[in-house]
């Protein structure tokens, strides 16, 4: 077999696929045959490569040469220039900004340049569905090292001494988790993945399975020979398709090396996996919640302790851990824990996957090292806010995180320094705001999806939160009254203590970290009835400015419900009566003439 | 068929080259000039007898590349062999033998062809 002289390495993560990748993949194969170079050139589909803003993308290797937006009707005239005469074709190439240089290589872009790649390690690299060629990056080495060379007791000190947090949120220690399954007694044990990904904007579990669903199997039989168990289940969001078909595919491959089943590598370990998929509820991504939900019961939390690690599936002590978790235990235990533990900080090591999401240039998936500031996360790997508007704040961990103000964005990544400013890690969602969010709103769309996710088995949590919501919505709609605050501020530690999972105990975390540091946004609705955002509908009017309308009539046209009125070049009208708060009329206006008062 | 802690080292083997080559990880670098020019004077038959002869020497660590023209038109089929940590050399006028002969000497012998060689070193960039 002649190799390939060249890879085209195609991302195949669900952000490219939904923007055509395969209609791209299918014109790259037509138009390589046309040339007769697909015995030279390969597509290879990857996962996810992170850069979700741009896609579909594309790298060229050898060369690493980045290829951005993608279109069909451009792939004939990029395999003729690139591929055929050697000349990479600008027009697809990343530019910073308008007016900059093209710039050709991935390892050039100041998006992947501070990244540091331990859990997405092979993004990009590898075909998802291949086993080989996770075995050509070290794949299953770990696993072969820690059955052949390893006790359990030497991984789990391994593992704790790495330093490693639970990524899927509670930040506890792995190892320590770990030990305490491996010490219950019992002679069935149990091995969970949590892929069970909830959070509105967060996708990295999503990435890391699309794009490397062997880290996890690895992990997972490390984690069982570690702990004395031999079936695992995998628990994965049901909206999740092309993670499940991976992870199957995978499965399977790795049942026909061996891999999975019994007498593993000839050592006499056994152990096996099955995957069940989620139906949709976001309580279920909380580890006793799953467990029930695993054993065919309501996804309802219990009181612990009992932890999992004594009494966990069907009773039995059971290890449960989130998929980025999962992903980080080959290296630490090809690597050791002393190269985990020396990246980081203090009490935070390795490094952290983000899904970095809102109102940023640059939204995609992003892999940092621990320590590094939010500042950093937002402006360069990210490249700031969008359409150059200010920065206000930024949600990270999820409905259950909190917001966290410019003032604080010098905070380094970490378990503890978020803590400290009201916020949390989380599973890695990180939602950008700017100045046209209102902070007041962001409070009420976070617990209003809390809400609706309160499973209702502890009070506070089903009633209170509703409560709480009442409040805001009301304060939204400039009904607050003065005593608002205060209840809510009761109301939040009530909650927040009496809950018995973390669903309850962080859903009034975005009300609080709010309250605290846009305190003027919730008094501006309040005493005066005024949104400042100029987002909250019941606070603000759209008026026409005379000295600027021309009269084109464009938003009078527009509108859906014909609340605007004025003849042919005179000056046009808003009835607010009819006007229902919509926007079009603003952003159709060539003049800037529309404008938003609160 | 269950597979022995070494068979994960052949299977690495087997997927070297892949793996190499989009890592760019490899101790020397072929880049074959594949501009109009370079094609009008039969770059792709040059760049055919690079991959045969790759194939035959059974080398996993060696990158293969094309890249456009370079420059000086007259002087093509043109290719670059770039040794790690030594500077890259430009070789003009290829023919099937000479390559045969600049891949044997060069590339696994680290002994320049000086009859076929333009030079060494590559234009400054910026």
């Amino acid at each position: 077999m002649q190799e390939y002289r060249m890879h085209l390495m195609l991302c195949a993560g669900t952000g490219c696929v939904s923007n055509r990748a395969f209609d791209i993949e299918k014109a790259f194969n037509r138009e390589l045959e046309k040339h007769n170079l697909q015995d030279e050139i390969q597509v290879v589909d990857t996962g996810c490569q992170g850069f979700c803003e741009r896609g579909p993308i594309m790298i060229v290797q050898p060369g690493d040469i980045f290829y951005e937006m993608l279109e069909e009707k451009d792939i004939p005239y990029l395999v003729e220039e690139h591929f055929l005469k050697g000349r990479p074709v600008e027009k697809h190439m990343y530019v910073p900004k308008e007016g900059d240089d093209p710039i050709p290589k991935l390892s050039d872009i100041g998006f992947f340049k501070k990244q540091k790649l331990i859990a997405l390690a092979n993004r990009g690299l590898i075909d998802p569905e291949n086993i080989d060629e996770y075995i050509g990056r070290e794949g299953y080495s770990a696993l072969a090292k820690a059955l052949t060379e390893m006790t359990p007791e030497e991984i789990i000190k391994e593992v704790k001494d790495s330093g490693l947090r639970g990524r899927g949120g509670g930040g506890f220690s792995t190892g320590m988790k770990w030990g305490f399954a491996k010490n219950s007694p019992g002679d069935e044990k149990y091995i969970i993945c949590n892929a069970d990904e909830g959070d509105p904007g967060a996708f990295m579990d999503r990435s890391i399975v699309e794009s490397d669903p062997h880290v996890i199997l690895e992990g997972m039989a490390i984690g069982a020979y570690a702990i004395g168990a031999s079936h695992g289940f995998i628990y994965v969001r049901g909206e999740y398709p092309l993670a499940v078909e991976r992870i199957y595919k995978a499965i399977k491959d790795a049942r026909t090396y061996g891999l999975l089943g019994d007498d593993i590598f000839g050592t006499g370990f056994e152990f096996d996996v099955s995957v069940n998929r989620g139906a949709g509820a976001f309580v279920c991504g909380e580890e006793t919640s799953l467990i029930a939900s695993l054993e065919g019961n309501m996804p309802e939390p219990r009181v612990r302790p009992p932890y999992p690690a004594v009494a966990g599936y069907m009773g039995k002590p059971t290890n449960i851990n989130n998929v980025e978790t999962w992903a980080n235990i080959r290296h630490i235990i090809n690597r050791g824990a002393t190269w985990y533990s020396s990246i980081g900080t203090e009490t935070s090591k390795g490094t952290k996957v983000f899904s970095l999401v809102g109102k940023v240039n640059n939204t995609g998936l992003v892999e940092v090292p621990m320590g590094i500031s939010v500042r950093d996360i937002i402006f360069d790997i990210g490249g700031g806010v969008m359409n150059g508007k200010k920065f206000k704040a930024v949600q990270t961990g999820g409905p259950s995180g909190g917001c966290i103000p410019e003032s604080l964005l010098d905070t380094p990544v970490g378990y503890d320094t978020f803590a400290k400013i009201g916020s949390i890690v989380g599973s890695g969602g990180m939602i950008v705001m700017d100045e046209d969010n209102c902070m007041v709103e962001v409070a009420r769309y976070f617990l209003a999806f809390t809400q609706q996710e309160s499973c209702g088995k502890c009070t506070p949590c089903r009633e209170g939160t509703r409560h709480m919501l009442d409040i805001l919505t009301r304060i939204t709609e400039g009904k607050g009254k003065e005593e608002d605050i205060d209840i809510l501020l009761e109301m939040s530690e009530l909650i927040g203590s009496t809950s018995l999972c973390a669903l309850g105990a962080t859903a009034p975390n975005p009300v609080l970290t709010t309250l605290k540091y846009f305190r003027d946004e919730y008094d501006a609705h309040i005493k005066e009835g005024r949104c400042p955002a100029k987002e909250c509908k019941s606070l603000i009017q759209y008026t026409i400015l005379a000295d600027k309308c021309t009269g084109c009539t464009l938003c009078a046209r527009d509108c859906p419900v014909d609340a605007i009125s004025g003849e042919r070049k005179g000056i046009h009208i808003i009835d607010p009566e009819v006007c229902v708060k919509c926007g079009i009329c603003k952003a159709v206006c060539n003049f800037d003439a529309v404008r938003i008062e609160s | 068929m269950n597979l022995k802690p070494e068979d994960l080292k052949k299977i690495s083997e087997k997927m070297e080259a892949s793996t190499n080559l989009r890592s760019g990880a490899g101790r020397a670098k072929i880049t074959v000039h594949m501009g109009t020019c370079g094609i009008a004077t039969g770059a792709r038959d040059i760049m055919k007898a690079f991959l045969d002869e790759l194939e035959a020497s059974g080398q996993k660590d060696i990158l293969f590349t094309t890249t456009g023209c370079a420059g000086l038109c007259s002087h093509e089929p043109m290719a670059t062999i770039e040794i790690q940590g030594e500077s890259p050399v430009k070789y003009v006028h290829l023919t099937k033998e000479k390559v045969k002969t600049i891949f044997k000497e060069h590339v696994m012998n680290g002994k320049i062809v000086e009859e076929s060689a333009l030079g060494r070193g590559s234009e400054r960039v910026g």
